[in-house]
């Protein structure tokens, strides 16, 4: 290879892929943020933003120019560089990640002046992708507990502390869930997980149908979204770790939680539902289905996490801070353990053995799903009492 | 693909991010107010005057948890290389894993009754 093709491969269209990439992530975050608002407000039956520009769309665009001109207040206690620190510490690892997510397989396309090049939807492919996902994103706690100890400010330092608690114990099940996805694909490069799915001739979401719970509830606790946000909990914290943080600092910390949720939603599509592989990718009467193009599916499918990110906030109410920790270390750690020694011994049977396992879960639970609904449907509501406690002080009075 | 220049993109991201970030908070230095009182330098304590400082000590709870978690993740870590080629090692790795596995389990089990994960 001649000096100004690798010039070309290894450092002229990465830094491209890395323009592109850094302000589409930051513009998708924004959108979400409209997105996320929108579907509140039709989850909650009321209207939402509608006013900036048709049907509201514009309102992240105002929100951008009215966060830049308010003023950057820095308490005058506060440790300066580190809370100044802080917000870049969470945001550079935010969008470091995006390097690797693969977006769709590789393609060739012809640049006027430069010929055919073949490059792919990833900025890049390494043999250790997910291990770096992993290693980056834990970067980001650092932010939190900085930003939340250099504020000088108890709720900035309680919020801090907790989210420290609460994310460190949310990565354990998380890594145990990403090494029974490793199981399955044997590699640790995202685009070799996803192309596994397809000699696998099935979506890993089969047999890691527990993986994915597993994965996906840790992630929902790792972004400090609903019903997981106890760093920020408005009604005993004012507003967490970030209470002292005003104008596009704080800006910063809201768009980087959009930009790790894209990256959950973007890695528990390729872990488990086959990346920018469209559904049964072996079916042959499926092929139509091939029309639409890769990135498209991948798209599509990380837009349906996003929703349901959406939905537990229009849904679930916040759990208490002993709870998130018995739920944390006494439910998903003992599950993801006994989970992650099935899915080994399934792996060890090779194709065949994945396959059983995914029948005998999808088989059980779709069995429990029928047995309680129908038990549901039996027996009716039994009529609510009030607790025991409640009815002595009406008894009294 | 496991070349040191295919780390590369990481680095350039991470430029651009850092980029982004201080464009961004430059601007806002540049055209935002500046109207600074006493008051609204001060920390935020609910509209009350600050009693006291607000760096105190923290509950040994988030000691044990952090410790917890370190020594968890450790073994996380030596999960992921096994979990790539332990296919080809078959039964004796699959065992040796278990063995493992059941000795950290062993140990949450330890903790659990001691009740590092009880948070009252």
């Amino acid at each position: 290879m001649d000096i100004s093709a690798s010039v070309l491969t290894y450092f002229l269209i990465p830094a491209v892929k890395a323009v592109v990439v850094v302000i589409l992530v930051a513009t998708a975050a924004g959108v979400l943020t409209y997105i996320e608002r929108r579907t509140l407000a039709f989850l909650q039956v009321r209207k939402g933003p509608n006013r900036v520009g048709p049907e509201g769309i514009l309102q992240f665009v105002a929100d951008v120019v009215k966060l830049l001109t308010k003023e950057d207040v820095v308490p005058a206690k506060a440790q300066h560089f580190i809370h100044f620190l802080a917000p870049v510490l969470v945001m550079v690892p935010g969008l470091a990640v995006f390097a690797v997510l693969p977006w769709g397989p590789e393609f060739t396309m012809r640049i006027p002046g430069l010929g055919k090049i073949t490059t792919a939807w990833y900025a890049a492919d390494l043999n250790v992708s997910l291990l770096l996902v992993l290693a980056i994103t834990s970067v980001g706690i650092y932010g939190i507990i900085l930003g939340g100890w250099a504020s000088n400010s108890k709720y900035a330092l309680l919020g801090g502390l907790r989210s420290a608690a609460q994310l460190i114990s949310y990565e354990v099940p998380m890594g145990f869930a990403v090494v029974s996805a490793i199981l399955m694909a044997r590699s640790l490069s995202l685009v070799e997980i996803v192309e596994a799915q397809r000699t696998h001739q099935m979506w890993f979401i089969l047999p890691g149908l527990v993986s994915f719970f597993l994965y996906f509830v840790s992630g929902v606790a790792e972004t400090n979204r609903i019903p997981f946000d106890l760093p920020e909990a408005e009604s005993e914290l004012v507003a967490g770790f970030h209470t002292e943080y005003s104008g596009f600092r704080w800006a910063i910390f809201f768009l980087t939680e959009y930009a790790n949720m894209i990256t959950i939603s973007a890695i528990a599509t390729a872990l488990f539902f086959g990346g920018w592989l469209r559904p049964f990718p072996s079916v042959h009467a499926l092929a139509f289905l091939d029309v639409v193009p890769p990135v498209l599916w991948y798209v599509l499918k990380v837009s349906c996490f996003l929703f349901v990110y959406i939905w537990f906030r229009g849904t679930f109410p916040r759990y208490r801070f002993d709870q998130l920790m018995a739920l944390g270390w006494k439910t998903l750690i003992p599950i993801s353990l006994t989970n992650l020694v099935l899915v080994a011994l399934a792996a060890l049977g090779g194709f065949r053995g994945l396959r059983i396992l995914g029948i005998v879960l999808w088989g059980a639970a779709i069995g429990a799903f029928l047995i309680v609904t129908r038990l549901r449907a039996a027996k009716p509501p039994a009529a609510k009492t009030a607790p025991a406690s409640v009815r002595a002080r009406a008894a009294e009075a | 693909m496991g070349t040191p220049l295919a780390f590369l993109p990481i680095l350039l991201m991470m430029m651009g991010a850092v980029g982004v970030g201080i464009l961004l908070l430059g601007l806002n230095a540049l055209i935002g107010r500046k109207v600074r009182t006493v008051r609204k330098l001060s920390p935020y304590e609910s509209g009350m005057p600050l009693l006291d400082d607000s760096h105190k000590r923290i509950s040994v709870k988030f000691f044990i948890v952090a410790m917890v978690f370190i020594l968890f993740d450790v073994e996380a870590a030596f999960l992921y290389p096994w979990a790539v080629v332990f296919r080809q090692g078959g039964w004796p790795v699959f065992l040796e894993m278990l063995v493992f596995v059941f000795v950290l389990f062993l140990g949450f089990a330890y903790l659990w009754k001691k009740g590092a994960f009880d948070w009252d």
